[in-house]
């Protein structure tokens, strides 16, 4: 390691005269430039979200009137478990992935990632994976349906489907250790002289910590799909009780990976919403210190939580407080940050720019996640939600109004530094009001849904659920219909607008912003040096 | 929540019929609701469908304990929203750079860090408390006046009443023609079943709860009581009904295809009442008995079969026996296995099987195991499948004792 973290000074020629490199596709093939690569997960990030979208829309069409329309139950199952997988492992984390490419060099004014094959390579391995994944809905009995927790025994029914669903999580698994690893040496070893840890931009505080614990947890989840492979196929017992096996280890084994992998998707979101509400409030992060200490706390916690996600399993009573105490403990850090972000707007000067808008929300809305998350962290009150339209509220509130919105947020606010453009503030509002309302129409009533008694994943339902459906189903057409606004104002932004100077936001403070924009295919051959 | 009075109409999902149109203050209410929203939304069909909202009124004191805890901890959620956000709103209205609002630059204050730390802490030790009361009571199983074992099968409940020596299943009533929309949909649509679990009010039912093939979840909502069933393991649970009436949940695990079709109905009668039911079912019981050395005529087996095999295998292969190629069910219409050796048939259905290859329970195959069915049952739905829609198989009349002799 030392030897990369010696001679940073000494890598001018990594920039100079390496602006060209190979045009066409094989620029995107070959590269391994962080910019390119992060841009390209960007996209699969939003690809990924359309064909998710698309899934969902179907399952909501389905779910407008009582009785079977659209697709048959099976294929319903279907859409259920694809629609899960690929917004997590095809749209969140990639996404999450992306903007770490491009933005964590230039907060810490790095030439690159630290591994820039092994970037390409991360990159590279999650469209096969995508395609395995969706192949499964064009191969006999179809894409498993088991929604994507993957429960046996029944995904040990399931056909070829499962199969190739598990050999694409493998697939995405390796690429994200790989990712993981990249980040977390770049980060260690590749900071500008005088940028100490506790000076580092908080997004790639929140990033170093969501690496860690992508590490600790995807080979727990390839290790879970391995057995399940291995009882499919290959004879053994693990979860098949008449073999001396348990169904419910698969769970545990499944939620040891499931509930970091949670945080894994929102702690991103936290940094990423860490450096805009300061920008737009002219006023520097509240709390600095105690952020990276939540951070770090929420990090331990989801390491001891995962059995809430089995609450009717039949847990004992002690097992069961244990969990309840322990998620309910994880309300404290949360709570921290969502008051010092307060305090960092308070007696600050406040613009309300796409980016600090879709920051406001996904404050406004993750922690109305927060406080259903909090409901179904009481065990008793969890044995009525369990499996209920009110657990995919919950987490919708704070996956798509707290991870995508912040995603969201971050395109807008760094969208000058990547294009030279400025984005039109019209249309990105216009993306920003559609969002949040139809979110809200999309998902609020589904809270009642689940408070009345509607079980998730299920095709049809009694008829006393028909009214918040349609609503529901209306909102979800309305969300979705408003992410082409967003498309549209990408591209435009990529194809003209307003020169953006070197730093738009007069309230920004890191490096990103001392570089000319759009930032230079090669940036910081000399690394900066910080106070 | 509770005390506004909204969930006084009932929902439906909850208890009996009469309750099913909102009555009262809560449902005058709520049709208002459903005017506005129709106003605002113009949906077809508002008139006749409901905004069910809120918890089913509880009929035990478990249910009714979680409706407590949840009405405290939802307040307490309100007041805190309340507080932070209209902070928040406080803070985007005056201290905007468009009212001339200048930064501060303070970044650091570590007094309203303690505070802020410890008071949410002491803020859910006082949820935690109420809590574990709760979670104490759900777990006391002992005492039980009876016990009652409810298995959980692709997809329908069988109800073993232990300490009476009979069981039976209970299976969708719902028709498929309801569910495709060529007939009108029943009030209690795909909440309704052929058999209900009966049981009498104010008796600790104790509940062991397991499955056949693939974890489900017996759930009523009324009850407070929701359990996995797990294959190959018993967990226990207890409810005591403190209403007469009927209560509706539904399976509440995603166990495949027919996951939404397998609601679970309670029926609670009095002690009389119960009591009258139990000889009654006794009774008939006895009457129809399997005579294991009974010689059945093929009309008696094709009659009974055809009901066998409507109720379980037709989710599956349909009515008209021709199969669903989209999950791998063959059409049973000229099918080998059906034409050729009894034998063989009575195998896969005894042990299920994928691909041609035999499995066994519980792992189950794509074709599940059908073994815990009587061997009348299996013995008629085989010479239904032989005699019906075409069908003139070699070996058309199989008897129970056939089946027997195949059963390991």
């Amino acid at each position: 390691m030392s030897s990369i973290t010696q001679p940073i000074g000494g890598h001018a020629d990594v920039a100079g005269g390496h602006e060209h490199h190979p045009s066409g596709i094989m620029r995107w093939i070959t590269t391994t430039n962080h910019k390119d690569i992060g841009t390209m997960y960007l996209w699969f990030s939003f690809t990924m979200f359309i064909v998710g979208g698309v899934f969902a829309l179907t399952i909501r069409s389905e779910l407008f009137e009582p009785g079977m329309q659209i697709v048959t139950p099976e294929r319903f199952n279907q859409l259920i478990t694809l629609h899960g997988l690929v917004m997590i492992f095809g749209a969140l984390m990639p996404g999450a992935v992306g903007f770490a490419n491009w933005m964590i060099p230039l907060q810490i004014g790095a030439p690159d990632m630290a591994f820039a094959r092994m970037n390409n390579l991360s990159f590279w391995l999650l469209p096969p994976a995508a395609i395995m994944l969706l192949l499964g809905l064009f191969v006999p009995g179809g894409a498993p349906e088991t929604g994507w927790t993957l429960y046996p025994p029944l995904s040990i029914q399931q056909g070829m489907g499962m199969d190739l669903t598990i050999f694409a999580i493998h697939i995405m698994g390796a690429s994200s250790i790989m990712g993981s690893i990249n980040i977390i040496t770049t980060i260690l070893n590749l900071r500008a002289p005088g940028m100490t840890l506790m000076k580092m931009p908080l997004f790639c505080w929140s990033w170093l910590i969501t690496a860690y614990l992508l590490i600790a947890v995807m080979p727990v989840l390839a290790g879970a799909v391995t057995m399940l492979l291995t009882d499919r196929h290959f004879g053994t017992s693990f979860f098949n009780a008449a073999g001396g096996g348990d169904p419910v280890l698969f769970q545990h084994v499944f939620w040891f990976f499931g509930h970091p992998e949670v945080y894994i998707i929102i702690l991103p979101a936290f940094g990423l919403i860490s450096e805009v509400i300061p920008t737009f409030s002219r006023k520097p992060l509240f709390g600095y210190a105690s952020m990276v200490y939540a951070l770090c706390a929420i990090a331990i916690l989801s390491f001891l939580v995962w059995a809430h996600h089995m609450f009717t399993v039949g847990l004992p009573a002690a097992g069961i407080l244990f969990y309840m105490y322990a998620t309910m403990m994880i309300a404290v850090p949360t709570g921290v940050k969502v008051f010092n972000w307060l305090a960092t707007m308070w007696r600050g000067s406040i613009t309300l720019e796409a980016p600090m808008l879709f920051a406001l929300g996904f404050l406004f809305l993750f922690t109305t996640g927060g406080f259903t998350g909090l409901i179904v962290a009481i065990q008793p009150i969890d044995v009525q939600f369990q499996d209920t339209y009110y657990v995919v509220a919950h987490f919708h509130y704070v996956m798509v109004a707290g991870t995508l919105f912040a995603f969201f947020a971050a395109t807008y606010y760094w969208l000058p530094k990547w294009t030279g453009h400025m984005y039109n503030e019209t249309v990105a509002k216009w993306h920003f009001w559609g969002s949040f309302i139809f979110f809200n129409v999309a998902f609020f009533p589904m809270h009642f849904l689940g408070l009345a008694g509607m079980p998730r994943r299920i095709p049809d339902y009694a008829q006393q659920f028909t009214n918040w459906n349609q609503v529901s189903t209306v909102g979800a057409f309305g969300f979705g219909l408003s992410q082409l606004i967003f498309l549209y104002a990408v591209v435009s932004c990529i194809r003209g607008g307003k020169p953006a100077p070197a730093k738009p936001w007069d309230g920004a403070t890191s490096l990103e912003w001392t570089l000319p924009s759009p930032a230079p295919y090669h940036s910081f051959p000399t690394p900066p040096v910080v106070q | 929540m509770r005390r506004a009075g909204m969930d006084q109409g009932g929902t439906g999902l909850a208890a009996s019929g009469e309750n099913m149109v909102g009555t009262g203050k809560g449902g005058a209410r709520r049709r208002w609701v459903a005017t506005l929203a129709a106003a605002l939304l113009a949906f077809p069909g508002i008139a006749f469908a409901d905004w069910a909202w809120n918890f089913q009124p509880p009929a035990s004191p478990i249910a009714d304990q979680i409706e407590r805890l949840h009405e405290l901890i939802f307040w307490i959620c309100v007041v805190i929203f309340i507080g932070v956000f209209g902070t928040m709103f406080y803070i985007l209205i005056k201290h905007r750079k468009s009212v001339g609002h200048q930064a501060a630059q303070f970044h650091e204050n570590t007094t309203i860090e303690v505070i802020w730390t410890v008071i949410p802490f002491l803020i859910l030790v006082s949820m935690a408390w109420p809590a574990t009361k709760v979670v104490l009571a759900m777990h006391d199983t002992s005492a039980p006046d009876m016990t009652i074992k409810v298995t959980g099968y692709q997809w329908k409940w069988n109800y073993d009443y232990i300490d009476e020596g009979f069981n039976f299943y209970s299976t969708l009533s719902t028709t498929l023609d309801q569910i495709q929309n060529r007939q009108k949909k029943d009030p209690h649509y795909l909440l309704e079943v052929d058999h209900p679990l009966v049981v009498p009010v104010g008796e600790k039912v104790r509940v062991l709860v397991t499955a056949g093939d693939v974890i489900h979840s017996w759930w009523v909502p009324a009850f407070g009581l929701k359990q996995d069933a797990i294959p190959g393991f018993v967990r226990d649970t207890w409810f005591r009904a403190d209403k007469i009436g009927t209560f509706r949940g539904q399976c509440a695990e995603l166990c495949g295809k027919e996951h939404g079709f397998m609601p679970v109905v309670v029926e609670v009668k009095s002690k009389d009442d119960y009591a009258t039911w139990l000889a009654a079912e006794k009774q008939k019981l006895a009457a129809v008995a399997d005579d294991p050395n009974k010689v059945w005529t093929q009309d008696e087996l094709v009659a009974h079969g055809k009901k066998v095999f409507d109720g379980n295998c037709a989710a599956c292969h349909q009515p008209t026996g021709t199969g669903n190629a989209a999950i791998g069910a063959p059409a049973l219409v000229g099918d080998k296995v059906v034409l050729g050796p009894a034998q063989h048939q009575i195998d896969v259905v005894l042990n299920g099987q994928t691909n041609g290859v035999l499995q066994h329970p519980p792992a189950g195959g794509k074709m599940p195991s059908w073994a815990q069915l009587s061997d009348a049952d299996i013995a008629s739905a085989i010479t239904y499948t032989r005699n019906s829609w075409g069908n003139k198989a070699e070996q058309n009349v199989i008897q129970p004792k056939d089946v027997k002799a195949e059963r390991k």
